[in-house]
């Protein structure tokens, strides 16, 4: 059996890769996908403290990682669409170049 | 640590390293494809079919294709020569610094070691039924999110009307 620090250092390792990505990267929709990684990260968390809680018949891990995944999906969603909408306006989807509002 | 649980392991986390690294989006997408992928089967390793099966619907299905849909349509007129990245060193220690926060967190700490229980048979059925008892006002909420979301990702994408601009 894998203990459970096996699955908490997997999710540490993608949230962290998910972090490098979404710093590093200049591509807006490459950011997203950063974030998107984070977020599964973190619903690995909750299913692996599910599993290997006390009393898992209470399933709240099992529902807080369904309800986490349905609001990932709608972020993904929005967030494309801005990406697309920014795309539009600047013909380029690198958040370097889109600084009107810098100060 | 088991033989399955190396692999599937090694296949995401591999493959999420190839997403964040690669220079061309579209094998970016597919290489996330595969870490999604990789997550729904630790997800199954983890007695959680049913959210297994969710993050294949969801990830490997919906959000992948969105994604590939958003590459190609912002396939930019950007020259090829320019950097992917802008000043990678310190992102990347960034992250590696807190990799090693974390890592240094759950080795030291005594949960780590605890061993699943003997796998506790959860069914689609109880889970529906806890979904529509105990946590039917999340759940309608969420639904109100979604259909806001879908209208906000429809306006905020469609094209101005001509003139409008």
């Amino acid at each position: 059996m894998t203990p459970l620090s096996g699955y908490l250092l997997v999710s540490a390792l993608l949230f962290c890769i998910g972090l490098a990505g979404a710093l590093t990267r200049r591509n807006a929709i490459m950011v997203l996908l950063g974030i998107e990684l984070m977020l599964n990260a973190a619903n690995l968390n909750f299913i692996a403290f599910w599993r290997f809680s006390e009393n898992p018949e209470t399933m709240t891990g099992l529902t807080f990682a369904l309800f986490s995944i349905a609001i990932a999906a709608a972020e993904a969603a929005v967030g494309l669409a801005l990406i697309i909408t920014i795309y539009r306006h600047f013909r380029t989807a690198n958040v370097d170049k889109v600084e009107d509002m810098k100060g | 640590m088991t033989l399955p649980f190396a692999i599937i392991a090694g296949l995401t986390v591999g493959s999420a390293i190839a997403a964040m690294s690669l220079r061309n989006m579209v094998h970016c997408a597919l290489s996330l494809v595969l870490t999604f992928a990789g997550l729904a089967g630790l997800y199954l390793q983890l007695n959680a079919e049913f959210v297994g099966f969710t993050q294949i619907l969801v990830y490997v299905g919906a959000v992948s294709i969105l994604i590939v849909f958003a590459i190609l349509l912002t396939r930019s007129t950007e020259p090829k020569d320019e950097p992917a990245t802008v000043t990678p060193w310190v992102g990347i220690s960034v992250a590696v610094a807190a990799f090693l926060t974390m890592a240094l967190a759950v080795l030291a700490s005594p949960i780590g070691k605890r061993l699943a229980a003997p796998a506790s048979e959860v069914s689609v059925k109880t889970l529906g039924q806890k979904l529509m008892t105990d946590y039917v006002l999340p759940l309608e909420v969420m639904a109100l999110l979604l259909t806001a979301a879908m209208l906000g990702a429809v306006i905020i994408a469609m094209k101005d009307k001509e003139g409008s601009r």
